[in-house]
């Protein structure tokens, strides 16, 4: 039986306290898949238990009391079914490990290194996904379910399968060395910004269960922050979140129809997270790093810092585009980067850069090429080839608050003949 | 009792909805919106999904290695399912009620539309 939801400020705790309880685990016992169990189900009896009995004073170590103790009965009959099995007497595991104080220490790194394990290059990004929403975030399966849409049983395998994965791998639980902590540090921010797009990107339907990805991404996002506060990339991917989120109010319309940037309410962005992106982008920035996420959250914070679509600098956006571009070959990039420089020099400018990337396979044949350079020929007065492309792009799509934005801008250009 | 309903398409049924005046498209997107609103707001809804164009589609099939075959979408086919709904509801008569809501759907051409009922059967789980 699923228990209610217990109240916010508790859930917030034990998600919170989710990773610490399992770091506390992981060093005492090691089995992955074992003491993932045994922390989620002290999770669920605190959430059951907590909202009717009160908040334990050492709400920490009342977790990992309980998981202990459950990780101890499942020692325990495992060993009496290797027993059972008649295995050589002696070669069991010790049975029962020493009790943990009360408020054992805890080491801050613990969230870092289990979103090394649970984000590890060899799980495909849905595995990884899920399993850092349960380890580390402290969801449970039905909720992480409901988030991506399909039955609990789906996750649930997939959550146990990307488990055994990580108990076959042997990956030690503690931090990676120096030379190996970059690579598996990107691979850490690229599922956190998989998770933010996941809950970004949905805008009808169960779009309220959805945004709670987008939260939550922040929040673990955040956690790394506070852990690794000189890394620029990881400073410049939280800003990144915040300064997309904040125009989450003005993005939709009230049938959930896609609004795009030039024509949003800009009174409904939140001030707030605005104000705390840019300050964030700017201090890596300052510091003279250059990264990927920190370039786009530079984007983003010109466009969020315009009052009006009017007033976006566009030169500077091209410029932060074009030293993007010399990062990355991201093909999307180059697209953004073709509209920067239409904006700044007029739509055939725009349309030149975009020529040759009809020849690249990622893209050509792809909504967005066509999508981009129908706006700018409606930009350049060739109404009926931006049709044409609209159409086009609305056809190929798989989204459709994407179709229907899409299906509009076409009819609307056609009704102005 | 859970039903599937079945918006199916002719072939150029894509093509000619993406032509649509905007009175019509506005109109088509806002109840579609309105009703999955409505029958979750009902208890009804199980699934809801508009399938991508079938210029995409593909047939796939094993070969003689087991490694899959694909082909284009059969020239003879006349219809592609372009969207369902599963609803959980007491009896067909609420499964016909709600098609029929869905069949007057705004848009152009032959209205209201056909939609194609069926029951889907309990899966296993489901046997006590």
């Amino acid at each position: 039986m699923t228990p209610p939801p217990p109240e916010p400020r508790i859930e917030r705790l034990l998600r919170e306290l989710a990773p610490q309880a399992l770091g506390a685990l992981l060093r005492r016992f090691r089995d992955f898949p074992a003491c993932e169990d045994a922390v989620q189900e002290a999770l669920i009896a605190a959430a059951a238990q907590w909202p009717r009995a009160g908040v334990p004073d050492q709400p920490r170590g009342w977790l990992i009391q309980v998981a202990q103790r459950r990780m101890t009965d499942h020692l325990r009959s495992e060993i009496s079914r290797r027993r059972r099995e008649a295995a050589v007497a002696g070669e069991a595991p010790a049975a029962v490990a020493p009790a943990l104080p009360a408020e054992p220490s805890i080491d801050p790194e613990d969230t870092l290194v289990l979103l090394f394990m649970c984000c590890h290059p060899a799980l495909s990004p849905a595995s990884a996904i899920a399993l850092t929403l349960r380890a580390v975030g402290g969801l449970t399966t039905a909720e992480i379910a409901r988030a991506f849409l399909v039955p609990e049983a789906t996750m649930a395998q997939r959550i146990s399968r990307a488990k055994q994965s990580i108990k076959k791998s042997r990956v030690p639980f503690r931090l990676p060395d120096a030379g190996e902590r970059a690579r598996r540090l990107s691979s850490v921010l690229h599922v956190l910004y998989l998770v933010f797009n996941e809950g970004y990107t949905t805008t009808s339907g169960p779009a309220l269960q959805r945004t709670d990805l987008s939260n939550e991404a922040i929040r673990l996002t955040r956690a790394v922050h506070q852990l690794l506060p000189g890394d620029g990339e990881v400073a410049g991917l939280l800003a990144l979140m915040l300064l997309t989120d904040a125009r989450r109010a003005a993005r939709t319309g009230p049938g959930g129809e896609l609004i795009p940037l030039d024509e949003q309410d800009r009174t409904l962005w939140d001030a707030r997270a605005i104000a705390e992106g840019v300050a964030l982008a700017g201090a890596a920035l300052r510091r003279g790093s250059v990264g990927e996420y920190q370039l786009q959250a530079a984007i983003a914070a010109v466009h969020d810092e315009a009052p009006r679509a009017e007033d976006t600098d566009w030169p500077q956006i091209l410029a932060l585009y074009g030293v993007l571009k010399r990062l990355s070959d991201n093909p999307m990039v180059a697209l953004n980067h073709a509209i920067a420089a239409a904006m700044v020099h007029g739509p055939q400018a725009g349309l030149d850069l975009l020529a040759p990337l009809d020849a690249d396979d990622r893209l050509s044949g792809h909504h967005r090429l066509d999508a981009v350079r129908a706006h700018l020929l409606e930009r350049a007065g060739q109404r009926a080839a931006a049709i044409t492309l609209y159409r086009a792009a609305a056809e190929k799509t798989t989204s459709l608050p994407e179709r229907d934005y899409l299906t509009m801008r076409a009819a609307r250009l056609s009704a102005a003949d | 009792m859970k039903y599937m309903l079945m918006l199916n398409t002719p072939r150029d049924g894509y093509a000619r909805y993406l032509s649509w005046p905007k009175e019509v498209l506005a109109a088509n997107i806002a109840f579609m919106i309105e009703l999955s609103k409505k029958l979750g707001a009902a208890g009804e809804l199980v699934a809801t999904e508009g399938l991508a164009s079938p210029q995409q589609a593909k047939l796939v099939r094993a070969g003689a290695d087991g490694k899959p075959i694909t082909d284009g979408v059969f020239p003879e086919s006349k219809e592609f399912l372009a969207g369902y709904w599963i609803v959980d509801v007491d009896g067909p008569e609420r499964a016909y009620e709600i098609a029929a809501e869905v069949s007057t759907v705004p848009g152009v051409g032959d209205a209201p539309l056909w939609i194609e009922v069926r029951e889907i059967m309990r899966g296993r789980q489901d046997i006590k």
